[in-house]
């Protein structure tokens, strides 16, 4: 029902691609992040709540959206689409062919953040799952948890004086780390690259707290009091100054390793992500009820081992996804084969 | 316990040096004497003796956590280290929020019942007690928890930042805390309490001395003039390639320290017998040599004498007798009993050449010193150094007092009193032929190469050497191997041959255990050289050739 093409997953019965990174007709996009959502395609699809971030990311091209498990037939297939709970709009594209369903997941997460839809398991027969963190060694703490330490840190920031700074992705992470601050009324201030899809979530109705852009001047202006939100890459910009005055965090699944927070060269790393942790991506793959797994970028070979052991069939997808970048933000497009996927 | 896993957390993920120290500081002042002391020691470098070994700790987390033993495998690859893996594959027991430090055991309770017990309880009793506490640990605490009992406790911190912090906390000078927290540290409340009340312990005589460090020197000869002032205003030496050493007599007392602060009395008696010719109240900082008639042994040989030990001595003549240590004096720390370090080296040379004579013992020589009336004719003596054995040349200040640890100078301009000038190293260019991820900060990246050199159409490993490139670099030679991988076996990944290395090494000889038929000494990498292909690369017979002029 699927096939790996150069320009990525491709229903041949059908007649289109799933997520494709190269020239395509018909793009079914299961979520706005750069790696999955790309130029190339003449028609893009995807979840109607995700169909303006889509068209904020990808500028001047053609989206139809879909609402969550309204049914399509395109070309000798039926299409619907169902919560992934990844970021706001993100889904999982179910793909019929005479009785037989296809589910691929694209990226997702068990845990409900109170921004998206939540995921929610669709029966299959085989599931295209991620792999972002296929490994026992990454299992998350409940959000309200995570949320408990960020606003802590905050607070500790705001009694030393330091601005806080916080590297997210610019679309999911950093909404969803604004929707769990509690600061006091102090200030919160986004990145450029953040400011359009805070506001694409509040025109969803999303509620979340007042931000102000993280200028210069209202860097200056709360310096010591202010949180704020901006793409990892842009962590060294003018809001950061001096690294006295600051402290810089990193929000990311990745931070769950003592090397890799060390090698950021942060202050602080907090355990976050919107991908499936381990068990999660165990509970999910077990949810749908599949007869085969499909696995695609990401920890592949630990989850391939694990279902050869109990004799579930499995079928690797080579794909260009980068899932969660190590410094937690692969916002830039194409980046390194992640680790597994080679 | 928990306040002290955290600490360890925190000085393995902070980079700024005195954010550590400032940590450490607030912890040593919160934490209760007996916890202190124990922190202490083990940042000075105690290990325990080892309870557990990996193997049953592996497997007992497999059953904790109903985990199959590859599983654990592919974590450890991918995380780098085994306490901090099993760490993070354990089970959580409660998922109960507790911001408060109010430790539920302190670290001196979880050693006394949870560590020390160990090592004499038989497996199943040893498996109860890890198990029980770890029901009792959060993350943070078990990744410890397996540091100390695997014997392994190293954390991002280095002696020199712990000895800052103890200055800060005693509000003694750091030269002070240094000296009398150079021995073996009691870790005991009571010994804690007196370093808290700055009180000197007295029951420490084979103390040493911290070392002074030499600083690389890193001006131009050109410069030398204008940066370092008058040949003459230098005491100039040759750099050695032995041993540093620390001789010591006080009373009964007698002690041969290395540099690494470890007694080497054991693998060097003769030394010992040496020591106690020395006046009372004499330390002398020095190398120590091996010679073999007029000939300085290599330091391969003395590495074999180290590892040798008594077992040798007692087995009558041979290694001992044939090749003796000597010791090279160039300073003296203290004499009759006296402290003077502060005094200026050409005052301390002086007493120095009188502690010698009077001793007049052929083990006991001064290290010569040269004397170049221009620095041109220093150079000319550098030059001779692959020729004599020895590393380069050292540049002493004569007006200056013994420094404490690296000397650095302050400023551009401000030069270290201490410098190496050493010799450059031999170099080559290899091709990377197998690769290796890190461990710790590095753990998920390729650093740990392999290289080859050829000869005919085959490349012959030759040396393992770890990055020694920026972060970037790092990154996208890790995704070129990656791309590159031909083989995988188990951790190493065997690559096409597609990059080049300048490797620098400081020496070479030949070797009957490596496949090339030839050891390098302290293999580096000096630069990627991106515009070399591999077929560029050199082959062995290079080595070979740098081998026949090298001495033996």
């Amino acid at each position: 029902m699927l096939i790996t093409t150069p320009s990525g997953l491709f229903c041949p019965d059908g007649g289109f691609h799933v997520d494709p990174w190269g020239a395509a007709d018909l793009a079914i996009i299961t979520h706005a992040h750069a790696d999955h959502a790309r130029f190339g395609a003449r028609r893009y699809l995807t979840a109607g709540p995700g169909r303006l971030i889509l068209a904020h990311r990808l500028a001047g091209q053609t989206i139809e959206s879909l609402a969550y498990g309204e049914s399509r037939p395109i070309g000798g297939v039926t299409v619907s689409l169902h919560p992934a709970g990844h970021v706001l709009g993100s889904a999982q594209v179910r793909i019929e062919r005479a009785g037989e369903v296809w589910v691929v997941s694209g990226d997702y997460k068990v845990e409900a953040d109170g921004v998206c839809e939540p995921f929610a398991p669709v029966r299959c027969h085989r599931f295209i799952s991620e792999c972002t963190f296929g490994l026992p060694i990454y299992r998350w703490q409940p959000q309200a948890i995570v949320a408990g330490e960020i606003n802590s840190w905050w607070r500790s920031c705001r009694e030393r004086a330091r601005t806080a700074v916080l590297g997210v992705y610019s679309l999911g992470k950093a909404q969803r780390v604004l929707s769990m601050l509690q600061g006091d009324d102090a200030p919160i201030l986004v990145h450029g690259a953040v400011a359009p899809i805070v506001e694409l979530h509040r025109a969803a109705g999303v509620r979340l707290p007042p931000t102000l852009p993280a200028t210069k001047e209202n860097a200056a202006a709360f310096r010591g009091r202010a949180f704020v939100l901006a793409p990892p890459s842009a962590l060294a910009s003018p809001v950061s100054t001096s690294p006295k005055l600051r402290s810089h965090g990193l929000a990311s699944g990745w931070m769950r390793v003592r090397g890799t927070r060390r090698r950021s060269g942060i202050d602080r790393g907090f355990v976050l992500s919107d991908h499936a942790d381990w068990p999660g991506l165990l509970a999910a793959i077990d949810a749908t009820g599949c007869a085969e797994v499909g696995l695609t970028h990401g920890f592949v070979d630990p989850l391939r081992r694990w279902f050869d052991e109990r004799g579930m069939p499995t079928t690797v997808y080579q794909t260009k996804f980068t899932g969660e970048d190590a410094e937690g933000g692969a916002e830039a497009g194409a980046a390194a084969p992640a680790e597994g996927s080679t | 316990m928990k306040a002290f896993a955290r600490l360890c957390i925190e000085l393995g993920t902070t980079r700024s040096t005195a954010t550590k120290v400032a940590q450490l500081v607030d912890y040593f002042r919160a934490a209760p004497a007996e916890d202190a002391a124990l922190a202490l020691s083990f940042f000075l470098g105690r290990r325990l003796k080892r309870a557990v070994t990996t193997t049953e700790l592996r497997r007992w987390v497999a059953e904790a956590g109903g985990l199959p033993s590859w599983l654990i495998d592919m974590s450890y690859e991918s995380v780098g280290d085994l306490g901090e893996t099993l760490a993070l594959l354990l089970p959580d027991t409660a998922r109960i929020p507790n911001d408060s430090d109010e430790p539920m055991a302190s670290l001196a309770v979880v050693v006394r019942d949870g560590i020390l017990p160990l090592a004499a309880a038989p497996p199943a009793r040893r498996k109860a007690i890890v198990f029980a506490w770890w029901n009792r640990f959060d993350s943070d605490e078990r990744f410890v928890y397996h540091k100390l009992i695997g014997g392994s406790f190293r954390i991002g911190v280095s002696s020199g930042l712990v000895l800052r912090a103890i200055a800060a906390l005693t509000g003694v000078d750091l030269a002070i805390v240094t000296h009398r927290l150079s021995g073996p540290f009691d870790p005991t409340p009571e010994s804690w309490e007196r370093l808290l009340r700055g009180e000197s312990p007295d029951d420490a005589p084979g103390c040493l001395y911290p070392f002074c460090l030499a600083s690389s020197l890193e001006v131009p000869p050109a410069d030398f003039d204008r940066m370092l002032g008058p040949v003459a205003a230098w005491q100039i030496e040759r750099k050695y390639d032995g041993i540093r050493g620390q001789l010591l007599h006080r009373g009964a007392t007698t002690a041969v320290w290395s540099r690494g602060e470890e007694r080497i009395d054991g693998s060097f008696p003769e030394l010992r017998d040496l020591a106690r010719q020395l006046p009372d109240g004499t330390v002398l900082d020095g190398e120590v040599l091996l010679v073999i008639g007029d000939t300085i042994g290599s330091f391969a040989k003395l590495q074999t004498r180290i590892n040798a030990k008594r077992s040798a001595v007692d087995a009558g003549p041979g290694l001992f007798d044939i090749e003796r240590a000597v010791f090279f004096a160039y300073d003296v720390l203290e004499d009759d009993g006296v402290d003077i370090r502060g005094l200026p080296l050409q005052e301390r040379r002086g007493r120095l050449e009188r502690i010698v004579s009077s001793v007049d013992d052929p083990m006991l020589r001064l290290s010569p010193v040269l004397r170049p009336a221009r620095w041109e004719d220093a150079a000319a003596e550098r030059a001779q150094s692959r020729a004599l054995g020895v590393e380069g040349l050292m540049l002493k200040r004569l007006d200056a007092p013994y420094g404490i640890g690296r000397q650095r100078g302050r400023t551009e301009l401000a030069i270290a009193s201490w410098l190496k000038w050493k010799i450059d190293p031999f170099s080559i260019d290899a091709v990377v032929i197998a690769a290796e991820a890190g461990h710790g900060r590095r753990a998920n990246l390729l650093t740990d190469y392999t290289f080859g050199l050829w000869r005919g159409e085959e490349l012959i490993t030759i040396a393992k050497a770890y990055s020694g490139l920026t972060d970037e670099e790092i990154a996208m030679v890790d995704r070129q191997l990656r791309g590159t991988t031909h083989t995988k076996r188990g951790p190493v990944r065997f690559v096409d041959p597609t990059l080049v290395f300048e490797l620098g090494f400081e020496g070479l000889q030949r070797s009957k255990r490596h496949k090339s038929g030839i050891a390098l000494r302290f293999p580096r990498i000096l630069r990627w050289r991106t515009d070399k292909k591999p077929a560029d690369a050199d082959s062995l017979s290079t080595l070979e050739a740098l081998l026949a002029q090298t001495y033996g």
